[in-house]
C-alpha cells in the first residue's frame, strides 16, 4: 500500500542523508521525498511516500524513529488528510494544439505560467493521481519537460504534527 | 573562565566526562589533537598498531566496564582502518566514541591530501555522528556524543573534527555542561505497565515456559534480576550467544547457548515451549535458522527490548514490552511477587521432565581421540578448569569462538567478549587489550584461531610496549576451520581456499620476536600441565600455540532451512 509519511526533524546537515540512507540501507523504496524549513527554522518537514505492508511501514517508521535527527513523525495515511503535489510541465503547443492543451489545463484548473509561440508552460497542484490523470489527457501532445515537486501532506482537522 | 584550544577542549572534556583512556594512532589531521594529550596527564592514550585494533580495544574495554570506549584516528586512511571496528560496536550495541581527524575547513570537499568523508563512510554503521564546525562547539558535541553512544540501545558516535578547528593558536571559553538534553531523542526509562501486566500473566500460567535472554540483558544491566526472576519461577532459560553469562552457566536452570550451534536441549524447548519469555534479544538469524515461518510453532512471545525496531522485525511478538530491560524486570519481579495466578506446578515438572530427558542427549559430550591428538573442546575445558571459571575470555571468529561459548560456563556477564553480530576475525586480541587495560589484576584469555590471530597480529607489539599479560590459547587447526566445516557439510569437502598449512608461521618464534613467551602444546598429555604453566606466568604475555585435531566439527549445528528442533548431533547423528 501506498503511504506517505510526514517527518519533523532537525535542520541539520547530515539529517537528510541519515533519512535517504535508512531507506536504501534497509531495502525501503522511496517513491517521492520532499523536504524544505517549516515555521521554526531550527525544524525542517520532511515528507515522502514509499510502498509496503504493514509490516514493512511499522518497520519504517521505528527505524526512522530511532534517528537522532527526527523529532516526530506521522503516516499521513492513516487518517483522512489533504495530499498536494505541484507540477510544472512543458509541452508543445502549435496551430490546433494550442486551444486544445489549454482547454484541457483549465479542466484541471492548471494554469498557464509561461508561453511561447511554440508551447505553454503549465502549473498545476493536486494529488499525485491528479498529475497523473492530466499526463494521461495530454496524451498526442508533445511533453517537453515535466517537473514535480513529490507529496507534500498534511492531517486533516485538529491533528497536528508539532513538538 | 578557562580559555582553551580546541585540541586542548577535546581533552578536557574527555576528562570531564571521566575517561581515563582512550585508543589511538596519530597522523597529520590529528596532529593537533596529539599535542594537547601531550600536553596533559589526566587521559591516558594507548597507542596501538593498526586503527582496527584500536576499535576493538576500546569496544573490549566498553564491553568488559560498561562505559563507553574511546577511539581517536586521523583522517583518511585512519579513518576508514577504523570502520571494522565500528561496524562491529553497532552491531553488538557497543558505546564507542570514535574520533576522528579530518581536512581543514578551508579544505573540505576538495579530496585533499587524506581526505575521506568519514560522516559519509561510517553513516550506516553508527548510531549517530558529529561534524563539528566550529570549535566552541566541542565540548556541547562530546557530551551529547557520549550520552547518545551510552542511553538506549547503545551504539557507536563518531565525531569528525577538522585540523584547524583544533588549532592551538585560537583559544575559547570553555565549560563542561552539566546536564544535556535532546528534544528529538529521548531514550525510553520504563517499559508500559499494562503490557507487563499482561505479560507477567501469560507467563504464569504457561505449562512450557522458557526465557530466553541475549546481549540487552549484559548491556542494560539486567543480569542479577534476571537470576532472581528465573529462580523465582523455577522456569528453564538460555541465552545467545551474545547473551551468555546474564545468567549464571553452571547453574541447573540454565539449558545452555541457543541458536545454530545451540545444545540440543535449549533448541527443542525453545520448539515445544508454549510461552517465550525474550529479554534484550532480537530473534537474530543464528537464533531462527532463518526459518521463521517454522519458528517455535506453539509458542506466545513476550518480548521485552529497549529498541522498539527490535519487536515484531522477524519473529512477530503478541505482547511487546518497550523499555529497559533491568526496569521491566523489576517491574515484573514485583507483580510476580505480589500474582494472584498460581504457577501450574505439574505442569513444570512435566516440562522439567521432558527437557532432562533431552538433557540425556548429552550433546556437547566430547569423544576424547584415544591418543595423544587434542581435541579443541578440551582445551576450552582446560581453560575454564585452571582459570576456576574466572577469567576474561575474549575470542576471535570460527570453531574456537563456538567451542569457547559451549564449554567455557560463564557465572557473570560481561566476562565473555565476543563479536557476535558482524562476526569478526581479528576482534579477540585488540579486544583483550582493552579488557586487561580496564581490569589489570584480572586473568585475560583470548581464545582464537590460527586463521583470526593473524587479522591483527601486530598488537603483539601494543602488548610489549604496554606489557599487558594476556593469555592467547591459539586452538590451531591449520585451516579456517569454521569454513572447512562448511566445506565438508555442504560443498561435498571441497577445500576451496580454507586450508594453508605448509605457510602457518612459528607462532613460539613469533611471540618471542615481539618479547613476549610463545610455548607449543601437540600432546593430550601436556596439556594441563603447560597450560597451567602458561598462566602461572602472571606478569607476562603467553602464546599457547595448541595443535588441535583438524577434523573436528561444532556440534549440535542448526541444519539448513529447518526448524529450531533439527540439528545434526555429530558427523552421522541428527536429531
Ligand atoms: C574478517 C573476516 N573475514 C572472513 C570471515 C569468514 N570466516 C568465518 S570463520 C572463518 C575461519 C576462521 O579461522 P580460524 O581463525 O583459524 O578459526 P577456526 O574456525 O579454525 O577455529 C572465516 C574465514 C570472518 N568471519 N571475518
Ligand atoms: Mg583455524
Amino acid at each position: 500500500m501506498r503511504r506517505i509519511i510526514s517527518i519533523l526533524m532537525e535542520n541539520q546537515p547530515g539529517a537528510l542523508s541519515r533519512v535517504v540512507g535508512l531507506f536504501s540501507q534497509r531495502n525501503y523504496n522511496i517513491n517521492s521525498l520532499t523536504v524544505a524549513p517549516t515555521e521554526d527554522p531550527s525544524l525542517s518537514r520532511l515528507t515522502l511516500t514509499t510502498v509496503g505492508d504493514d509490516r514493512k511501514i511499522e518497520q519504517i517508521v521505528k527505524h526512522l524513529n530511532k534517528l537522532v535527527d527526527v523529532a516526530k513523525l506521522v503516516d499521513l495515511t492513516e487518517g483522512s488528510h489533504i495530499e498536494r503535489e505541484l507540477m510544472l510541465i512543458k509541452v508543445k503547443a502549435t496551430g490546433a494544439q494550442r486551444a486544445e492543451v489549454k482547454r484541457v489545463a483549465d479542466i484541471f484548473r492548471g494554469i498557464v505560467v509561461d508561453i511561447t509561440p511554440t508551447m505553454y508552460t503549465i502549473q498545476l497542484a493536486g494529488t499525485s493521481d491528479k498529475l497523473d490523470g492530466f499526463l494521461a489527457a495530454l496524451a498526442g501532445t508533445p511533453i517537453l519537460e515535466v517537473a514535480r515537486t513529490g507529496v507534500s501532506g498534511i492531517a486533516r482537522g485538529e491533528k497536528v504534527l508539532s513538538l | 573562565m578557562t580559555l582553551l584550544s580546541g585540541g586542548d577542549m577535546l581533552l578536557r572534556a574527555l576528562h570531564d566526562e571521566g575517561v581515563d583512556i582512550i585508543f589511538g594512532y596519530p597522523g597529520g589531521a590529528a596532529l593537533h589533537i596529539y599535542d594537547a594529550i601531550y600536553n596533559q596527564d589526566k587521559v591516558e592514550h594507548i597507542l596501538v598498531r593498526h586503527e582496527q585494533a584500536a576499535t576493538h580495544a576500546a569496544d573490549g574495554y566498553a564491553r568488559a566496564t560498561g562505559k563507553a570506549g574511546v577511539v581517536l584516528v586521523t583522517s583518511g586512511p585512519g579513518a576508514t582502518n577504523a570502520i571494522t571496528g565500528i561496524a562491529t560496536a553497532y552491531m553488538d550495541s557497543i558505546p564507542l566514541i570514535v574520533i576522528s581527524g579530518q581536512v581543514g575547513r578551508a579544505s573540505l570537499g576538495s579530496d585533499a591530501f587524506q581526505e575521506t568523508d568519514m560522516i559519509g563512510v561510517s553513516r550506516p554503521i553508527v548510531k549517530h555522528s558529529f561534524m563539528v564546525q566550529n570549535p566552541e562547539d566541542i565540548p556541547d558535541i562530546v557530551k551529547k556524543a557520549f550520552y547518545i553512544a551510552t542511553t538506549g540501545r547503545p551504539g557507536p558516535v563518531v565525531i569528525d573534527i577538522p585540523k584547524d578547528v583544533t588549532d592551538p593558536s585560537t583559544k575559547f571559553e570553555y565549560t563542561y555542561p552539566e546536564t544535556v538534553k535532546i528534544r528529538s531523542y529521548i531514550p525510553p526509562s520504563k517499559g508500559h505497565s499494562g503490557q507487563i501486566k499482561k505479560a507477567v500473566d501469560i507467563l504464569l500460567a504457561a505449562s512450557r515456559p522458557i526465557i530466553y535472554t541475549g546481549g540487552g540483558v549484559i548491556m542494560g544491566d539486567g543480569s542479577l534480576l534476571l537470576t532472581e526472576l528465573v529462580r523465582k519461577l523455577g522456569y528453564p532459560v538460555t541465552n545467545t550467544l551474545m547473551g551468555l553469562g546474564g545468567y549464571p552457566a553452571p547453574d541447573k536452570q540454565f539449558l545452555g547457548m541457543l541458536g545454530m550451534h545451540g545444545t540440543y536441549e535449549a533448541n527443542m524447548a525453545m520448539h515445544e515451549a508454549d510461552v517465550i519469555l525474550a529479554i534484550g534479544a532480537r530473534f537474530d538469524d543464528r537464533v531462527t535458522n532463518s526459518n521463521v515461518k517454522n519458528f517455535c510453532p506453539n509458542a506466545i512471545i513476550l518480548h521485552v527490548d529497549i529498541d522498539p525496531a527490535s519487536i515484531s522485525k522477524t519473529v512477530t511478538a503478541h505482547v511487546p514490552i518497550v523499555g529497559p530491560v533491568a526496569a521491566v524486570l523489576k517491574e515484573m519481579l514485583e507483580l510476580i511477587e505480589s500474582a494472584k495466578t498460581k504457577i501450574d506446578s505439574a505442569a513444570l515438572a512435566g516440562w522439567w521432565e521432558k527437557i532432562n530427558h533431552w538433557r540425556t542427549r548429552d550433546s556437547l559430550k566430547v569423544t576424547p581421540s584415544g591418543n595423544e591428538t587434542i581435541k579443541p573442546q578440551q582445551v576450552i575445558q582446560a581453560l575454564y578448569e585452571i582459570t576456576k571459571g574466572d577469567a576474561y575470555i575474549t575470542s576471535d571468529v570460527g570453531q574456537h569462538q563456538m567451542f569457547a561459548a559451549q564449554y567455557y560456563h560463564f557465572d557473570k556477564p560481561r566476562r565473555w567478549i565476543n563479536s557476535g553480530g558482524l562476526g569478526t576475525m581479528g576482534f579477540g586480541l585488540p579486544a583483550a587489550m582493552g579488557v586487561q587495560l580496564a581490569f589489570p589484576e584480572a586473568t585475560v584469555a583470548c581464545v582464537t584461531g590460527e586463521g583470526s590471530i593473524q587479522m591483527n597480529i601486530q598488537e603483539l607489539a601494543t602488548c610489549n610496549q604496554y606489557a599487558l599479560p594476556i593469555k592467547i590459547v591459539n586452538l590451531n587447526n591449520e585451516a579456517l576451520g569454521m569454513v572447512k566445516q562448511w566445506q565438508d557439510m555442504q560443498y561435498a569437502g571441497r577445500y576451496s581456499h580454507s586450508t594453508y598449512a605448509d605457510s602457518l608461521p612459528d607462532f613460539v618464534k613469533l611471540a618471542e620476536a615481539y618479547g613476549h613467551v610463545g610455548i607449543r602444546i601437540e600432546k593430550l598429555s601436556e596439556l594441563k600441565e603447560k597450560m597451567q604453566y602458561a598462566f602461572s606466568l602472571k606478569d607476562k604475555l603467553v602464546f599457547l600455540d595448541i595443535a588441535v585435531d583438524k577434523e573436528e566439527h561444532v556440534y549440535p549445528m542448526a541444519i539448513r532451512g529447518g526448524a529450531m528442533s533439527d540439528m545434526y548431533l555429530s558427523k552421522t547423528e541428527r536429531s
